[in-house]
């Protein structure tokens, strides 16, 4: 059928023609849709996710963004992000632990209410959550630190004595007071906000960060010898060398030759 | 071609049927739009909690979970495992939409329509010229894009700009800057594409189109043999290629409206005079033919 190849020519020119054009469109569309999906996951540093909520990654493949936690938070703690007027991703929930903190209810009720998972229903227990870290960011101006006794932060926080401790220590400026420092302890702290809405000062000096800005993290291969010691009644590799410690001033082992740590031997052409 | 076709949209309709019978469909659509809002909004505004939620996943009277399907599809595709209640609510919302017409959530549920009608209704008053007119099958496009784009950052990718859920949650929760986002859809639909965003380009409504391809809730051109050409029908469907295969059908054809892209609105049935279009079901494709006095439209009128 010589007559209909034109015909069809032109048809598989136009349908590639127009399967190109959608092509083309879709990867434009889909390159900026997955730029703003990319940057949803910004999450600004003030902005705390609910108990339970997964890493901010997985929790924007999990939230559906339908309001269920925030509605069921009898502390109206939570709520969505609106668009322009909040940091975090769109319709997500969060809160700002100065403006409202999290109670910590025993039922987590918010947990209960989310369907999707994205609060994770394995936080059965309040105190394992981690909505992020306290962190006292500002010894200068804490009025503990200062020597005062504040110890607002602590009085509050409800794993008091161990999610936050006061540490003793000499005032040196007035010489014979104590500072109590309030102390996080990270393995305890839930992030609940507490200790940031009561702090006193006009701006806190204590903070609950997201874990990510809060913490460091120890390398995995590092031990601490005086823990594998204790645990293991030896230490852990056998014929260790006892180096000699090396104080300022003379000699080479200070149990030899108390004082101090010189050369073992001198440079040549040193001058010495 | 009639000499009709020169008249204003739905003028004879109301003529023969009254304000009200011109536009009766209409106006339940209104109301069913108020309704599902309002059934949101009893909550937050008067402390009434049968439904709370959003359209994206709700709870009503503490029991019943419903979770849009293309959202869950997103949140699959992006890697998380959901728990069963938000699947359940997905799968309820899928069986009652492949039923009643996955695109009735467009007309009837979508807080989005009324904006785009809006547009549409102005467009329309200014006479202005249709614009851009992508193909229809570009929704489908973006459906796909929507859904690759989810696999590939492991975000639900759409949520992060639909209007849809954005309006919604905007309503019941609080709106920021979403009312912009709103605007800009009027103004699409107003000044760059005749029904442009609803019609051509919004994914929901092409995964909903696909969730009812094979609904049972359908409107028939039963009466097609009285059609006198007015063309209204075409003048106010949203997506008025679903008619001619019905309308225009040969002998033997049939006339369901059975294209998935057709939202169950019916205002097809509302403004044509005639009454050429009802609401049925896709196995009903009874034909009236000229003088056939057997289905009771008819014979009422002759009565």
């Amino acid at each position: 059928m010589p007559a209909a190849n034109p015909s069809t020519q032109a048809d598989r020119r136009r349908f590639l023609v127009n399967a190109a054009r959608m092509a083309g469109g879709c990867a434009v569309a889909g390159g900026l849709l997955s730029w703003l999906a990319h940057d949803a996951r910004a999450l600004p540093a003030q902005a705390l996710r609910p108990p339970g909520a997964l890493d901010e990654a997985d929790f924007l493949a999990a939230c559906i963004r339908c309001g269920l936690c925030v509605r069921d938070c009898p502390y109206d703690t939570l709520s969505l992000a609106e668009l322009g007027a909040d940091g975090p991703a769109t319709g997500t929930p969060f809160f700002t632990a100065r403006d409202v903190p999290c109670e910590m209810c025993d039922d987590i009720p918010c947990v209960a209410a989310c369907p999707t998972g994205a609060l994770d229903k394995g936080l059965t227990n309040i105190d394992d959550a981690r909505m992020g870290t306290a962190v006292l960011v500002d010894q200068e101006n804490c009025l503990n630190f200062l020597g005062l006794r504040c110890d607002v932060c602590y009085r509050v926080c409800p794993v008091i004595d161990e999610a936050i401790t006061l540490e003793l220590s000499h005032n040196d400026r007035s010489g014979h007071h104590a500072i109590f420092a309030p102390t996080v302890h990270a393995d305890r702290c839930t992030g609940c906000g507490m200790c940031e809405k009561s702090c006193v000062l006009p701006e806190a000096a204590i903070k609950v960060l997201p874990v990510r800005l809060a913490r460091g993290a120890s390398a995995e291969h590092y031990r601490k010898g005086w823990e594998e010691l204790e645990q293991n009644g030896a230490p852990l590799v056998d014929g260790i060398i006892d180096l000699p410690d090396r104080l300022p001033g003379p000699g080479t082992d200070n149990l030899a030759t108390p004082g101090g740590f010189a050369p073992v031997f001198t440079l040549p052409e040193s001058g010495q | 071609m009639s000499a009709k076709t020169k008249l204003p949209t739905g003028q004879e309709a109301i003529a023969v049927k009254g304000w009200i019978g011109a536009h009766k469909w209409l106006l339940l659509r209104r109301a069913s739009q108020v309704f599902f809002l309002a059934l949101f909004l009893l909550g937050p505004w008067f402390g009434i909690w049968w439904v709370s939620g959003t359209l994206a996943g709700s709870r009503t009277f503490g029991v019943l979970p419903l979770t849009d399907p293309l959202v869950m599809a997103q949140s699959l595709l992006a890697g998380h495992r959901p728990e069963l209640t938000a699947l359940t609510g997905a799968v309820i919302v899928l069986a009652v939409y492949a039923l009643i017409g996955g695109r009735v959530y467009c007309s009837w549920v979508c807080p989005i329509n009324p904006v785009t009608d809006a547009a549409h209704w102005l467009h329309d008053r200014l006479g202005l010229p249709k614009g851009w007119q992508p193909k229809r099958h570009t929704r489908l496009w973006v459906l796909g894009m929507v859904l690759l784009v989810s696999a590939l950052t492991g975000v639900i990718a759409w949520e992060v700009v639909n209007p849809i859920t954005m309006l919604h949650r905007g309503l019941v929760f609080g709106m920021g800057a979403t009312w912009g986002l709103v605007a800009a859809i009027f103004l699409f639909d107003l000044l760059v594409a005749r029904r442009g965003w609803c019609g051509h380009l919004c994914p929901v409504g092409a995964f909903y189109g696909l969730v009812g391809a094979k609904s049972l809730v359908r409107v028939s051109a039963r009466q097609r043999s009285a059609c006198d050409d007015c063309m209204d029908c075409f003048a106010v469907c949203p997506e008025n290629h679903v008619i001619s295969p019905a309308l225009r059908g040969k002998q033997g054809d049939t006339p369901l409206i059975l294209s998935p892209d057709c939202t169950n609105c019916g205002r097809c049935i509302d403004v044509c005079s005639v009454d050429v279009f009802t609401f049925t079901h896709r196995f009903d494709d009874r034909l009236s033919e000229p003088g056939d006095t057997a289905t009771p439209n008819v014979a009422d009128k002759a009565a």
